[in-house]
């Protein structure tokens, strides 16, 4: 089944204006992990919001699990249907870790017992669970974004749409919400579409779209993606070489830890040989 | 310097005051301020300071918490301890000395000023106390859902309490935030050359403002995003929510009834028999 399909879509953010997305054509399978990248102004985080009904199309359809978005169904279509914002700080509603986890299934109207379950499995599920009574300003901007996820996790929805989660955190801050969102993937079988500009993440996924100007410009494999070197750079994409390496290795047994730079990785592979 | 301000910011621990009915301790607040304002005298003052200490005591709330709190009203305190020691004029005896201590020109230190100045301040400290004191010990949401409920009988003349309260819980929430953020501009300006605590008072008054307007365009920014993932979480206004963290009156909520209501009743008291009048 598709969980998401943009069927011509067209948006442009001011009258006769230029088209942040145009002619937008492409789906997300069930259970699949997306990426979806391209440079600033691509329209990537555009597409995250007419997912999620923050911004309507001039042009086409937009189909969560079937179901055509319209102003009708916002509210049915965001049950199934979360995103994580790109900012640690304007996501959360409440000061509390536990509160900011349980405002989503508050206003889906369950029941407290139900709501306690929910929290137990968000945060168990983002290793989030000695931080329940936490103060959401103390923690760490990796930490912050795993309670983000964790709020809309506590939703059950099908699909997670991350726009550009980890654009502001540090490399390791990074790597845990990826790890994170990877694990609700198999395990869970919630369907994610991950935006970013980070090549790096995009090698963690099933297939990879390449938006530029408003449209798909590439899909594939990350793998079959990152052979189109020249491609990638014509859209304003650097390729990271030394990531397929890194995979290549790993496949191949290697026990490699995450590197950047090519000085890092010969000395990974010397330790490691050694 | 911007990670002293520590008013309004929940402190995590358990404790009796932290367990308290959020509605309970807004009700309270209200009477405590009330009592210490009707308090003209000493006795009464005190006895409020004693409930308060106790108060403190059961919060578990560090001293330097407490003190870090007060130092966000110390100008105002000056001030005020200033203007009054200078010119309260008076001619009461407390002790063993004339009424007028110190004349000069238009200043006049009296006995009755430096009792007035000195009920003055432990007024305005208590004040401080006891609103950090709920803030403290409840967490906003906390607050907000008690304050929603108190506010249940205004739902009937179509008053948006929910709306408030929420409004009133996204403040607080917020105040970390916003610090952050201003420090960070305030780093910014400064590794760009302009001085905030150096020149003339006109100078510095200008660069705030080059501070507060990129503040203000962070906040409207916040405030967007803020209002963008609420609205993906499908929350679209009060009706129908549910809420996650009952309200329950509990025996700890009597006590403080009832020593709430022997507070106010023991002031009223005292201001019409005073046993230590000012």
């Amino acid at each position: 089944m598709n969980a998401l399909e943009f069927r011509g879509v067209s948006f442009s953010y001011e009258e006769n204006g230029p088209l942040a997305v145009d002619d937008l054509n492409f789906t997300v399978q069930e259970g699949d992990f997306v990426a979806v990248l391209g440079h600033n102004g691509s329209g990537k985080s555009t597409l995250a919001r007419l997912s999620g009904g923050l911004l309507t199309a001039d042009k086409g359809e937009i189909a969560c699990f079937s179901n055509v978005l319209s102003d009708k169904n916002l509210y049915d279509i965001r049950k199934n249907l979360g995103i994580v914002f790109q900012n640690p700080d304007s996501q959360a509603v409440a000061s509390l870790v536990e509160d900011d986890v349980a405002f989503g299934p508050e206003n889906l109207g369950l029941p407290r017992d139900e709501i306690g379950r929910r929290i137990d499995f968000a945060l168990r599920a983002t290793g989030m669970e000695d931080f329940r009574g936490a103060m959401i300003s103390r923690l760490s901007g990796g930490q912050k974004q795993r309670v983000a996820i964790a709020g809309v996790l506590a939703m059950k929805p099908k699909i997670m749409i991350l726009d550009e989660a980890t654009a502001m955190l540090d490399p390791k801050g990074r790597r845990e919400i990826v790890e994170v969102v990877k694990e609700l993937n198999k395990r869970e079988g919630i369907t994610v579409v991950m935006i970013t500009h980070f090549m790096e993440e995009a090698l963690q996924t099933d297939r990879a779209l390449v938006m530029n100007r408003g449209s798909i410009a590439m899909q594939g494999s990350p793998e079959e993606i990152f052979e189109r070197h020249e491609e990638l750079l014509s859209f304003g994409l650097a390729l990271p070489r030394i990531g397929v390496i890194l995979k290549k290795l790993r496949e191949g047994g290697m026990e490699l830890h995450e590197v950047l730079g090519a000085d890092a990785l010969a000395k990974e592979i010397v330790s490691c040989v050694s | 310097m911007l990670k002293d301000v520590s008013f309004g910011q929940y402190y995590p621990v358990d404790s009796f005051v932290h367990r308290l009915d959020p509605r309970l301790k807004l009700v309270f607040l209200v009477v405590f301020i009330t009592a210490i304002f009707l308090a003209k005298e000493f006795l009464a003052l005190g006895i409020c300071a004693g409930l308060l200490l106790l108060a403190l005591i059961a919060s578990k709330i560090p001293i330097g918490k407490v003190v870090r709190a007060l130092r966000g009203i110390l100008f105002l305190v000056l001030f005020t301890a200033v203007i009054n020691l200078l010119f309260y004029p008076g001619d009461k005896v407390y002790w063993n000395a004339p009424a007028v201590l110190f004349e000069w020109k238009f200043i006049k230190i009296t006995q009755a000023g430096i009792m007035f100045t000195a009920f003055l301040i432990a007024r305005l400290i208590l004040l401080m106390i006891c609103t950090s004191l709920l803030t403290y010990t409840t967490t906003p949401v906390a607050l907000t859902d008690g304050f929603e409920s108190l506010m249940t009988p205004l739902k009937w003349i179509k008053f948006p309490v929910h709306a408030l309260a929420l409004v009133m819980s996204i403040a607080l929430r917020f105040i970390p935030s916003l610090m952050d953020e201003t420090q960070r501009i305030m780093n910014a300006q400064k590794a760009r050359g302009s001085s905030l605590d150096t020149g003339s008072l006109i100078k510095r008054a200008k660069a705030v403002t080059a501070v507060v307007i990129p503040l203000l365009i962070t906040s409207f920014r916040l405030g967007d995003e803020l209002g963008e993932a609420m609205e993906v979480r499908c929350y679209v206004g009060g009706n129908n929510r549910t809420k996650y963290k009952k309200l329950r009156f509990s025996w700890r909520d009597l006590i403080v009834f009832v020593l709430g209501a022997g507070l106010l009743a023991g002031v009223i008291v005292l201001r019409f028999f005073p046993v230590f009048a000012l």
